[in-house]
């Protein structure tokens, strides 16, 4: 938290988040990153004279779904405008964008700060743009080399209200966000790769003060934690610069991660000017309500709902629930468990544990750990009917299952022998057996040393090569030595 | 609007074009008569009338999300002023 007795940092982000379809927003070259530069690129991305560009129809899908889940209300006409700039990244000259028009507005996204408290951050719009080409500074002296791979790749821009107030919020919206579009699969949310990046408005006011400051934007933050980082600088530059009274003017800078500090990107003196004005290339987009109902029919649980699915009709902790929830897969993994066993803590403490361990040791995901939800809960199935302990199913059932994941849990208690023994006759054998070794021992519990049927039960438990219940074991015992 | 020498130097600067001090004179009267004759539209009185953005009254012209392949990389830097054999090259556009 940034501390200061006499300013207060107020943020506002805007999110570009990279669409997951198939093919470009306005034409079909594929979306892929990493492949070979300019192997992704047609005419329409190139910005021909002649072409012209079509909407593809997911990218709108996954605007309106992200809008549904932020709370927005969703636009009934849209428009495109063209942001008009010469910069090499976009070779048409002008970004298709919706300036007027934002297929979304309003909406908000809960975050829960470190000492669990909540925040509503209010959204201002999620509108529709193409992303652009990418230059590389570094590779020649004399020039900036152009990949146009990304150039056209459907993007939705998340613009925020300046509702932070600390780079620890900032960064606790990110996650969210990052969360939401992975649980949504609008967005890989990728901040290193670039499908999702983030540019902050940075400005300082006195504590107190209700009017905003100039603002500053900052841009190139490649991680969660660099945003957060950058916050932090920019509010001691400019509550550095205020305190020696310098104006703080509306400038981009650019983030160093190496030095943790930002520096000026744009000369000041020529100011922006997009020249906006409507797209004619493409005819207007309404959205019905018969077509917000369709994606809202496709649309996953969230995992607000699913937390509060998990906290109150399954009864799970607050923690249980928020480790659950993290991924919709995990979550999913979790549900199709309690699909087949109602035990919901056990299935809780299956996926976070074992399942999870196996997940982390073997740097994977849970869509590739080898055991269906099934199975998990016929091994719960098999402790909860006094079959097999927890300790037996852990150690043996688990990792057995794990080199044959075909094979039923049944199959493998049996193959092994490792059910306990239901068998009272057998184990009095063993209790009788066990108290003739000892005689000594029997004397002295007998004497008084009561402590020592824990010992009884480790030689009965040996013996029976771990398969003693524990429970009935102890009865017996007690009964024999009584 | 008021074309001056400064306004004429803001628009080359947008179009990213140069222009010597008698082009600039000469570009500068061009844009006066350019403006003086769309300022005769203003004279039509246009309240209560939408603007007009498209020609025709189509609209959601969407296409299925399918990918096709593109142009081959000869293709794609066969019209670029210089390009070696992956990227176009432009003048540098970042300075540190």
């Amino acid at each position: 938290m940034l501390k200061n007795d006499k300013y207060e940092v107020v943020i506002g982000l805007e999110i570009h988040s990279q669409l997951l379809t198939q093919s470009k927003a306005f034409c079909s070259d594929k979306v892929a990153f990493g492949e070979a530069p300019n192997t992704l690129v047609s005419p329409i991305s190139l910005g021909h004279p002649g072409t012209l560009p079509v909407h593809n129809k997911e990218a709108v899908n996954m605007a309106i779904m992200l809008g549904l889940a932020c709370g927005c209300d969703i636009r009934e006409y849209n428009t495109y405008d063209r942001k008009n700039y010469f910069y090499p990244d976009l070779p048409k000259g002008y970004q298709i964008t919706q300036m007027d028009t934002p297929i979304c507005n309003n909406g908000s996204v809960e975050i829960v700060l470190a000492d669990g408290s909540k925040k509503e951050i209010n959204l201002t719009r999620i509108h529709m743009e193409e992303d652009t080409g990418k230059g590389l500074h570094d590779l020649d002296i004399e020039n900036t080399l152009m990949d146009y791979n990304r150039a056209g790749t459907a993007l939705v821009e998340i613009v925020t209200e300046p509702d932070f107030r600390s780079g620890d919020e900032a960064y606790a919206f990110l996650s969210e966000v990052r969360k939401l579009v992975r649980y949504l699969g609008v967005c890989d949310g990728n901040m290193e790769e670039g499908s999702l990046r983030c540019d902050a408005n940075v400005s300082i006011r006195p504590l107190g003060a209700k009017e905003f400051g100039t603002k500053v934007e900052v841009k190139n933050m490649n991680s969660m934690t660099n945003v957060k980082k950058a916050i932090e600088h920019e509010f001691e530059r400019q509550c550095e610069m205020a305190d020696k009274g310098e104006e703080i003017f509306s400038e981009t800078r650019s983030f160093d991660a190496m030095k943790g500090t930002t520096f000026s990107m744009r000369s000041k003196e020529v100011a922006n000017d997009y020249r906006f004005f409507p797209e004619p290339d493409l005819p207007p987009l309404v959205v019905s309500q018969e077509w917000i109902a369709e994606v809202k029919a496709k649309m996953p649980a969230l995992p607000k709902e699913l937390y509060n699915k998990f906290t109150k009709e399954m009864e799970l902790g607050d923690y249980d629930a928020s480790i659950l929830t993290e991924s919709r897969e995990v979550a999913e993994y979790f549900l199709e468990i309690c699909e087949n066993t109602k035990n919901y803590k056990a299935a809780a403490n299956w996926t976070m544990g074992a399942v999870k361990s196996w997940v982390n040791s073997n740097a994977t995901h849970i869509e590739n750990f080898p055991l269906s939800p099934a199975t998990i809960a016929e091994i719960i199935a098999s402790i909860d009917s006094g079959t097999i302990n927890f300790s037996v199913a852990e150690q043996k059932v688990f990792p057995a299952l794990l080199d044959s994941p075909v094979k039923k849990v049944s199959e493998i208690i049996a193959e092994q022998n490792l059910a306990l023994m239901d068998d009272d006759d057998a184990l009095q054998k063993l209790v009788d057996e066990v108290l003739a070794e000892f005689p000594d021992k029997v004397a002295a519990y007998k004497s008084g040393k009561r402590n020592l049927i824990g010992m009884f039960i480790g030689q009965i438990k040996k013996k029976s090569g771990g398969k003693a219940d524990p429970k009935k074991t102890n009865q017996l015992l007690t009964k024999a030595l009584s | 609007m008021i074309i001056d020498d400064k306004k004429v130097e803001d628009l080359a600067h947008l179009a990213r074009l140069e222009f010597s001090d008698n082009q600039k004179q000469s570009i500068k009267s061009d844009l006066v008569r350019i403006i003086e004759f769309c300022d005769k539209l203003n004279e039509v009185n246009t309240e209560g009338v939408e603007p007009l953005i498209y020609l025709s009254d189509q609209k959601n012209i969407l296409r299925q999300d399918i990918s096709k392949p593109g142009l081959s990389k000869l293709e794609v830097l066969k019209n670029a002023p210089s390009a070696d054999s992956d990227y176009f090259k432009v003048p540098k556009v970042i300075t540190k």
